[in-house]
């Protein structure tokens, strides 16, 4: 059969033409299209990873943002509570400044006030027993031209001594 | 035979005056069209009654045989006489000799100096061969004329190497950037072989193989594809040529060996199995050493059974038709629709079968490589790779 028989001449050419086609490939073709696809390879997994980094440093990132805003958000409270708390204490410092101040003002208004009383009545006991004086005097005088006026007076005062 | 054209022509013409639409005129015009092939041979039955005798005369087995093998000239569609010449090489008894296939087409007897050459006839050994007489005997010279296969080969090399160049130019110009529309189902091809089949068999060695296998896809698939085109660039019946795909397997081979390990030489000469399997008789040895040749041998006629299987019956269909037609024409009318449906079903499958015979052909070339460059430390891997080696043929 003609069809099993290799023949020699297409044996030869056979060869001469896949040698001339393996070494133009080998030459100008294969390494530029195997370089650039494994390159292509390289760079797509390279994206591939940076894509998974970036999305990893994006949640972090967010992460440290949202702990950022709650820390931020801590000190404000803390802050706010704070200045309220000074706030009280200078309105309670102040109050207690201030009724301390008040007592003083009164306790020396009130001393004045005792003080003045006491003259008062000092001035008011010597005057009043100067004029006791006055009118023991005048009574006396008058009421001294008798004996038996003089008897009972002394009298009175005795039992009056004596009751004490 | 006029009458029926006339009629048809006129029923095509009342369908435009009649308003139809375009799609309804198709459907109409594709079943009136098999309906004339379905009685084309009746007319010409019918008017050719003359011709009749020598029709019926057709040797289906020479006209197959013609159209698979090999010829000194390269045929002329639509014209079974004419043939474009091609050069005549050939290493005769008194040296060399060029001349042009035209002068010996026909039977001629051509003198080129004190030499006479011939294509040899039916009943010679060397049928439909150049042979030079040498004192009234037919003898076989040295041939390495450029035959309709050698230029077929030289189209399918030019054709392939101008593809992968092509290819390479829109990489060097835009680096890593994927080519689209055909050049991005060439790079699917390449990446689909080099990624899939050459780096998962061979590692870290692929880039070492990788120019020879991928170059051997290409020139495989370029071929097949060639050999589908029934007029000119292609028309060739190259894979389904027992000659190419020796060479192809004998490359592979080679390269098996050459670059085989320590390691796949001992697993020849020095399996690892009891002793008394390889000591006073080397049967292991020898089994293996014939398994060394049987690989080569599978794939030649793997690839040249199937490319030549899927020509044959194209030709064998469309043969029917002219088998039937003698026999009767109603017969042969009928057969004309099934055989061309069936001849067009036919070449469909062969794209694909095109495509996985030189898918084959690769992955077992790799296969083999990767078998000879095994280390001591790899048995795992070996039995992986039977087991892919296994299912891969269980493929086809």
């Amino acid at each position: 059969m003609d069809l099993f028989t290799p023949d020699f001449g297409l044996i030869f050419w056979m060869f001469l033409a896949f040698a001339i086609l393996f070494f133009i490939l080998w030459k100008w073709a294969w390494p530029v299209i195997l370089k650039t696809v494994d390159n292509r390879a390289d760079l797509i997994d390279k994206g591939v990873e940076y894509a998974q980094s970036a999305k990893e440093q994006l949640d972090n990132a967010r992460e440290s943002a949202r702990e950022v805003i709650n820390e931020a958000q801590r000190k404000q409270a803390e802050m706010l509570r704070d200045a309220d708390r000074m706030k009280t204490q200078i309105v309670e410092q102040a109050r207690a400044a201030a009724q301390v101040e008040a007592q003083k003002v009164m306790d020396s208004a009130k001393m004045q006030i005792e003080q003045q009383q006491k003259e008062a009545q000092l001035q008011f006991r010597n005057q009043v027993s100067e004029f006791a004086l006055q009118i023991a005097s005048k009574v006396v005088k008058n009421e001294l031209k008798d004996q038996k006026a003089q008897t009972q007076l002394v009298n009175s005062l005795l039992d009056e001594i004596e009751s004490k | 035979m006029k009458s029926v054209a006339d009629s048809l022509m006129s029923i095509i013409m009342l369908c435009r005056f009649v308003y139809i639409d375009t799609a309804m005129i198709r459907y109409i015009s594709i079943l009136l069209l098999s309906l004339f092939s379905f009685v084309m041979p009746v007319c010409t039955f019918a008017e050719n009654e003359a011709a009749e005798e020598e029709k019926a005369k057709i040797d289906p087995k020479s006209i197959i045989f013609e159209h698979l093998g090999d010829g000194y000239g390269w045929e002329v569609p639509f014209n079974h006489h004419k043939r474009f010449p091609l050069p005549v090489i050939v290493i005769g008894t008194d040296g060399l000799h060029v001349f042009s296939s035209a002068r010996v087409t026909h039977g001629q007897v051509y003198k080129d100096g004190d030499a006479t050459f011939m294509i040899a006839g039916k009943d010679s050994d060397h049928h439909g061969k150049i042979v030079e007489i040498v004192n009234g005997k037919e003898e076989r010279p040295i041939d390495i004329s450029i035959t309709k296969n050698v230029c077929a080969l030289f189209i399918a090399v030019i054709f392939v190497a101008g593809l992968l160049i092509w290819l390479a130019r829109h990489h060097k110009k835009w680096n890593y950037k994927a080519p689209r529309k055909g050049l991005g189902a060439i790079e699917a091809c390449v990446t689909f072989i080099y990624d899939d089949v050459i780096k998962a068999t061979l590692h870290d060695k692929a880039r070492k193989f990788a120019p020879y296998l991928l170059t051997v896809f290409f020139f495989i698939l370029g071929m097949n594809l060639l050999g589908l085109i029934v007029v000119f660039p292609g028309g060739a019946n190259l894979t389904g040529n027992i000659a190419v795909t020796l060479v192809l397997a004998i490359l592979t081979f080679l390269v098996t060996n050459i670059w085989g390990t320590k390691h796949y030489w001992k697993e020849i000469f020095w399996p690892d199995v009891p002793l008394w399997l390889k000591f006073p008789l080397p049967i292991m040895p020898i089994i293996e050493i014939f398994g060394m040749f049987t690989k080569p041998a599978a794939l030649t006629v793997r690839l040249f059974a199937n490319m030549m299987g899927g020509h044959m019956i194209v030709i064998v269909l469309t043969l029917l038709i002219f088998i039937f037609a003698a026999v009767s024409p109603v017969a042969g009318g009928a057969t004309t629709v099934v055989s061309v449906l069936f001849s067009l079903f036919m070449l469909c499958i062969d794209v694909l079968v095109s495509f996985i015979q030189a898918y084959v052909f690769t992955m077992l070339s790799t296969i083999f490589i990767s078998l000879a460059q095994e280390h001591e430390h790899e048995k795992e891997e070996k039995k992986e790779e039977q087991n892919t080696k296994s299912v891969a043929v269980a493929v086809k």
